[in-house]
């Protein structure tokens, strides 16, 4: 047994809505499989039921965000030899989000706690005002690029712990878009988003514990986002406008 | 005041009792691990700390931020952890509080006394 | 375990270790506190007590007391930093770092009250 690639994987895919159970596949091994692939071959050759979702299958949507071997991930970009080591594949829906059917999940309560967190931005000026100059090294615009990548995939809020235990928790991608706009010096809702993201359903509830960080497929960092927000939450607190 | 701004003032307590902490907590490891050399007795702690106000007011600090800073993290473990409604979380985190106050200042009272004598 | 794989990295870790180890030393300053207000009375009680902590399995606990101590602190150093000073890519370094002088000091007590 030593060496040598099994030729089939042997496939565990959870079935069904909250309650539900994993169904075992046997789906043939080939060369630069991905997960995603795996699934496709479930739902086309073996069981035409099976509900799953992605688009662009080339790692720029995130739609195709699933728990694979207990971690969420992009599945259209994980090759199944870097993941199936034993020939074995564990595949579920994305954790802390309410299973649709199947591999399919709601993700309303995502993007709902992304305006919760005052997500979107405000403007300040019309068409008829010129473009705001900013220059790119200006250290709050640096500030902004280093969170504004995230495509909203949740592959984070699926991996956070507080968002398990802290149902109110906004979530690291809500409090890193957050983290954007209150860097980017055209947006017009500051204080008052600040407010938005204090508290134990905001920055205060993170712990650090990085799984956002660890496993963003964009290598973001909400941590670090989140960690300022905290401070520049406490320095308004400080200074009496927040 | 909002939940949010009292978390926030939380939160500052939690970080600033921690900064006060992290220097006591340095003094007082030094202090362990230099006194109990092969064993311990009162009268090696009286002789070391006992009877000296800048060593009692040192103490009566550390209680201070003890006191802030734990059942703060208490609080926040119980919410997490625990089905408790956060009303009962508060009481229980308060009651801590005002138990290791009370305790520390007579603990502190109390060595203090023990040099004194 | 395949449903905790998501929490297999350095700073998942570093939390359960500073979560822990305050949950134990919340416990135990109740207890530090009564044993030393007991002096209150005079030095008898104290003494007797600090007789007991001599055997050997007690200098044990209290040895990893300080560890509990010491990584609490280091882990609580490693947030501050992160949440005052700001995100250096070294973090996993600093915990790594925080890991080892906590161990560091636990047996620095261990090898002293010997």
């Amino acid at each position: 047994m030593a060496g040598t690639a099994s030729e089939t994987l042997s496939v565990s895919i959870w079935r069904g809505g909250a309650a539900g159970r994993f169904v075992a596949y046997q789906v043939p091994r080939r060369e630069s499989q991905t997960v995603l692939d795996v699934v496709t071959f479930v739902q086309r050759r073996l069981d035409a039921s099976l509900s799953y979702r992605f688009a662009c299958r080339v790692g720029m949507c995130g739609s195709c965000a699933m728990t694979v071997n207990g971690k969420p991930r992009w599945t259209c970009r994980t090759h199944v030899s870097k993941v199936a080591k034993d020939g074995r594949l564990e595949i579920a829906p994305l954790r802390n989000l309410p299973v649709v059917k199947d591999l399919s999940v709601d993700m309303r309560t995502f993007f709902d706690k992304w305006t919760e967190a005052g997500g979107a931005f405000a403007p300040t000026a019309t068409r008829a005002d010129g473009f705001a100059t900013i220059p790119p090294t200006d250290a709050k615009r640096r500030n902004a690029d280093g969170g504004i990548e995230c495509i909203g995939c949740g592959v984070c809020y699926s991996a956070c712990d507080v968002v398990a235990w802290n149902p109110k928790y906004l979530g690291p991608a809500a409090l890193n878009r957050a983290w954007t706009l209150v860097n980017d010096a055209r947006d017009g809702a500051g204080a008052g988003r600040l407010l938005k993201v204090a508290g134990d359903a905001g920055c205060h509830a993170c712990h650090s514990h990085e799984a956002c960080r660890e496993h963003c497929p964009k290598h973001l960092n909400p941590t670090a986002a989140i960690a300022s927000l905290k401070r520049a939450v406490a320095v308004a607190a400080l200074k009496g406008s927040l | 005041m909002s939940a949010a701004r009292v978390e926030t003032w939380l939160w500052l307590a939690q970080r600033g009792s921690a900064a006060v902490l992290a220097v006591a907590v340095a003094v007082h490891l030094a202090g362990i691990i230099f006194a109990v050399q092969g064993g311990l007795t009162a009268a090696e702690i009286a002789g070391r700390v006992g009877g000296s106000t800048a060593w009692a007011a040192f103490y009566g600090v550390f209680v201070v931020a003890a006191t802030v800073h734990a059942p703060i993290g208490i609080r926040t473990v119980l919410s997490e952890m625990t089905a408790l409604p956060p009303f009962s979380v508060n009481a229980v985190a308060a009651l801590f509080a005002a138990m290791l106050l009370v305790s520390g200042f007579i603990a502190v009272a109390a060595v203090y006394q023990l040099g004194a004598a | 375990m395949r449903a905790a794989a998501h929490r297999n990295h350095a700073a998942w870790w570093a939390f359960a270790l500073h979560r822990l180890s305050g949950v134990l030393l919340a416990l135990f300053l109740p207890v530090h506190f009564y044993v030393l207000a007991s002096a209150i009375d005079g030095a008898a009680r104290l003494d007797g007590f600090l007789r007991w902590t001599e055997q050997p399995p007690v200098k044990f606990a209290e040895a990893a007391l300080i560890l509990l101590l010491a990584a609490h602190l280091t882990g609580g150093l490693r947030l501050l930093f992160l949440e005052f000073v700001g995100w250096r890519d070294g973090q996993k370094s600093l915990v790594a770092v925080a890991s080892g002088v906590a161990v560091a000091l636990a047996l620095l007590f261990l090898v002293n009250a010997a």
